[in-house]
Parts: structure tokens; sequence; C-alpha cells
């Protein structure tokens, strides 16, 4: 089964830091994730992505398109990246989303993939 | 059709949903992965056995008849349902294991995966013990509804979304390996437990609607006993509710009314149970791996034993209240801790040792709470407050024996 891991963490993380320092502890925390994930041969694609202030959220009620600056939800946790995997079943995806350095910081969400007419 | 079949055919169907309703649903739901599907199969297998049983006569397995007939209707609905949504090769699969294992001499029990399904922690906790209840062993779910005090409509909704789940989200059907076996075995003992409390709350089954699960629970825990006899914690629970039920014809007078633990007539407990406790509790604890259910079953023993003897053992339950609130802190085993230590060193210690309201919120709605203060205000002479105590027990309370006899125990004080 397909499912998308999630990974919800506070913008903030290591900010008091310098831009450097932060994004060798990220690597640090990712890189042996997604090592993990490659070698064992499950991972169907992953992203990380921008912060929350480079987000647009789009509406389009009844047609009238709104665009407004900023993310969806505003909230402590914000969606930093993605994995879409394909294991056995859920107790496969939970616990690589318990190796997801995200676990630690914030949370993972595991939402299986609606599968579609192949 | 005539009636001496039919009535034959009744009685062999009902048996064989008693013995192995669960058994027959777990081995379609390892195969299909869809709950609801089994249920709806094996249903139809049934109602086709009362038709065909008292023309043809009962076959010589039922249970294989069972399955053949369920398992074509499962494919089927396998088939129509999931059309569209799943590659062709899956349904393959899924046929050809439904067509193997029914060839199988012996269908195989695979009713401890079903129930770590049911109690997975991706389950919302509050409906594992209705889930494993409806689905290990077909209740419906207005008679669970109606143990846990839900709405029928509530209650049939809540299964059906958490079987919807076990679906979607690909809750797995197997024993979780070794490392993780301990954590996820407790909730499903917690589930169990939680069946078999329900049951309680209605001590005498004085409320004839609200349909009582204790012997439900029971069977339950033997299962998971008989299919895990090498963990201490399975038959830890097993014993503690043997404790339990042992004593159901002694809480209760001829005429209903409640009767405490204290006041009760061991000559009324069921000794061949309590006995069958107690060498559940000594085999457990040979394995030396000691857990919240063998210490709630060791405090059992223990009131059994003072009470049978006349022997005060009360140092030996504050230690065994002591190491529960190591293990399992929570303000129900403080209180009855304090009720113990109330024993030894008079209400006064007791009525210090109680848990705060501050600490917990709940226990300000939590009857035990009421009754056992006003006990001890009671036996310390604070008549005032003691009766100010009963007063919030009683209004708290749903039960109206206990409700009386907590008043016989305000109108005991003196004004």
């Amino acid at each position: 089964m397909q499912y998308i891991l999630l990974a919800y963490a506070p913008e903030t993380l290591w900010s008091e830091q310098s831009h450097e320092e932060k994004e060798k502890k990220l690597h640090a925390a990712y890189g042996p994730f997604v090592e993990a994930l490659q070698k064992a041969g499950v991972v169907k694609g992953m992203n990380r992505l921008r912060l929350t202030k480079d987000a647009t959220t789009v509406r389009a009620p009844e047609g009238k398109q709104q665009v407004l600056d900023g993310p969806y939800a505003d909230s402590k946790e914000q969606l930093g990246g993605y994995f879409l995997i394909d294991v056995p079943d859920l107790d496969a995806a939970l616990s690589w989303a318990a190796r997801c350095p995200a676990a630690e910081h914030g949370a993972v969400e595991v939402r299986p993939i609606w599968e579609m007419q192949r | 059709v005539n009636t001496e079949g039919g009535e034959e055919a009744r009685g062999t169907a009902d048996l064989v949903a008693r013995r192995s309703y669960g058994k027959l649903v777990a081995f379609l739901v390892a195969r299909t992965r869809d709950v609801a599907a089994a249920e709806d199969a094996l249903a139809e297998a049934f109602a086709l056995a009362l038709k065909d049983w008292p023309q043809n006569g009962c076959p010589a397995n039922p249970e294989a008849w069972l399955l053949t007939v369920a398992r074509r209707k499962a494919i089927d609905d396998f088939r129509g349902r999931r059309r569209g949504e799943i590659a062709i090769e899956q349904l393959g699969q899924v046929s050809d294991g439904l067509e193997a294992a029914a060839t199988a001499a012996e269908i195989p029990d695979q009713r401890l995966a079903l129930m770590f399904a049911c109690a997975h922690p991706a389950i919302d906790a509050g409906i594992r013990a209705p889930l494993m209840l409806q689905v290990v062993l077909g209740l419906d779910a207005k008679s669970i509804a109606s143990a846990f005090l839900a709405s029928p409509a509530a209650m049939s909704e809540r299964l059906v979304r958490a079987k919807e789940k076990i679906r979607e989200a690909g809750i797995p059907f197997r024993i979780p390996e070794r490392e993780e076996l301990d954590g996820r075995l407790g909730a499903v003992l917690d589930a169990i437990y939680a069946a078999f409390s329900e049951g309680w709350t209605d001590p005498g089954g004085a409320d004839l609607i609200r349909r009582d699960l204790t012997e439900e629970a029971l069977f339950l825990a033997r299962l998971v006993s008989d299919l895990l006899p090498g963990d201490p914690e399975a038959l830890g629970l097993l014993a503690l509710m043997l404790y339990a039920h042992a004593r159901r014809h002694a809480r209760r007078q001829a005429q209903g009314e409640y009767v405490p633990l204290a006041e009760q007539d061991p000559a009324a407990w069921d000794a061949a149970m309590l006995a069958e406790a107690e060498a559940l509790l000594a085999r457990a604890g040979a394995m030396r791996s000691i857990g919240r259910y063998q210490l709630e079953a060791a405090l059992q023993s223990a009131h059994v034993f003072r009470y049978r003897t006349g022997c005060a053992n009360w140092p030996e339950v504050v230690q065994l209240y002591d190491a529960l609130f190591a293990l399992a802190g929570s303000p129900v085993v403080a209180l009855n801790r304090a009720l113990a230590i109330a024993e030894i060193e008079g209400p006064e210690a007791g009525l210090r040792a109680m848990p705060e309201i501050a600490a917990d919120p709940r226990l300000a709605e939590y009857q035990p709470y009421w009754a056992a203060r006003a006990e001890l205000l009671a036996r310390a002479g604070e008549c005032e407050e003691a009766r100010r105590a009963y007063e919030l027990a009683i209004g708290l309370e749903r039960d109206p024996a206990v409700r009386r006899f907590l008043d016989r125990r305000k109108a005991r004080l003196r004004a």
C-alpha cells in the first residue's frame, strides 16, 4: 500500500542558530532517514518544502479567485516536507513515520493514498 | 420442513456461532482485509444454513460448510465493491487465498490477529472494546450500545467507521513481533477489561434491558490466555476477572440490595472459580514478569484470603497498592491505597493519604471517591462532613441499589 508521511515541525526550530548551522543540523537529522528509506527501496517520492512565509493560498468560491499570502492554516507546526512510500501495511508505514526526524520535533501524519484504477 | 430438523439445524447453527464465529470472521478478514464484508458474508452463510440444514440435514463439518458459502459470497462482494479501485491481480490473490485455505481440513485460528487489529493504536481507544465484542463474538451494535450506555445509532456508526479505518488505512492482521508484543497486547487486554468493567457497572443485572457483557468479556480473556499461554499479563487479566466474577452472586441480596465486599458471605463465592483464579495467578507469577493485571489480581487474592481466614493482611495490601501505583499510577489506585492505610493506621491517616481533587479534577465526579471519604470521615467522627460526602456520592451513583446502600450508611451517622 502507498502512504504519504507528512512531516510537521515548528518552523522556528533551531532558528536561533545561523543559517549554515541550521542546514547542517537538518542534514544530519534527515540524511540517515532518507538513506534508510532509499536503501529499503520503499520511497516513491519526497520533497522538502520552503517555509510558509513563501506560501500562497488560493480559494475560488463561486469561481471568484481569492489569493492570500500565507499558509492554509496558521499553526505552531507547519508542513515542512513529505515522503511517499510503498509498504505492506500501516504498521510498516507507522514505523517509518516514527523514524522520521519530524516525529521528534513535531508530528508526522500518515495518510493512505487513495488507490486509483490502474 | 419438519420442525425437529429445524430445531436441530438452529441448535447446530447456534453452537457453531458461539464456538467459531470469530474464527470464521478472522479467516475471511485475514484474506480480504475487510471486516464488514466478512461479517456480511458470514451472516448470509448462517441465514442460508438455517434454510438448508433443516431440509438436507446438518453437514458433518458445519464450520467448513459455512466457510464455503461465506467465501463465495466474500469473493463476489470483493469483486463487486472494489471494481475500479483494485487491480485484477489483487482480486486473484484474495480469491486464491480463500480457495486454498478452504480445502485445508482444519480452519486456522487467527482470532488473536483479529483482536490485535481491533485494538490497534490507530483505532480510537474508546471503540476498541465494542469493536472486539462485535467482530470476534458477533454481538450486535444494539447490545453493545446498551452496555456502553450509548445510543444504538451512534454505536453502530462508530463501529462502521472503525471497520472502514481498518480496511482503508491498511491495519494489518497479524500478531506483533516480540519487541512490540507487550505494548500491543496491553491494548488488547485493556479493551477486554473495559468490556468486563462495563458489565460490572450494572452489578446485579438489575437493569434487564442493559446487556451484561461480563460473560462475553470472560470468553475473550480465556481466548487470549489460551492463545498466549506464556504471557503472564494475559493470565493475570483472566485471574482478575475470575476473582470478580466469582463474587457476582454475593454482591446482591435476594431482594437485589447491594452488599459491599466487607459484608459479603465468603461461602456465597464461587469456590471453583476462585481456585481457578489462584492457579492462574500462581502460573503467571512463576513467569517472573510483573504487570498491572497480575498486581490487581494479587490484590483480589489478598482480599479473598483475608475474608476467608479472618487474618488481617493490610500491610501486604498496601505494598501491592504501592507497586501498582508505581507501575500504573492513578488516583483510583491512590484512593484504594488510602483505604488500606486507614485499616492499619486509622481513619485520619487514611484521609491524609487520599488523593487531592486538585491533582485530578475527575475525582470530583467519581462516586467511589466520595463514598470512601464519607466512610473514613464517619469513622473519624466527622459526622457533618461525612454526611455531605455521602450526599455527593449518592448524587453521582447510577445504580439505585447502590444509592440505597449509601443512603442507609448516611442514616447511621449520629445527628
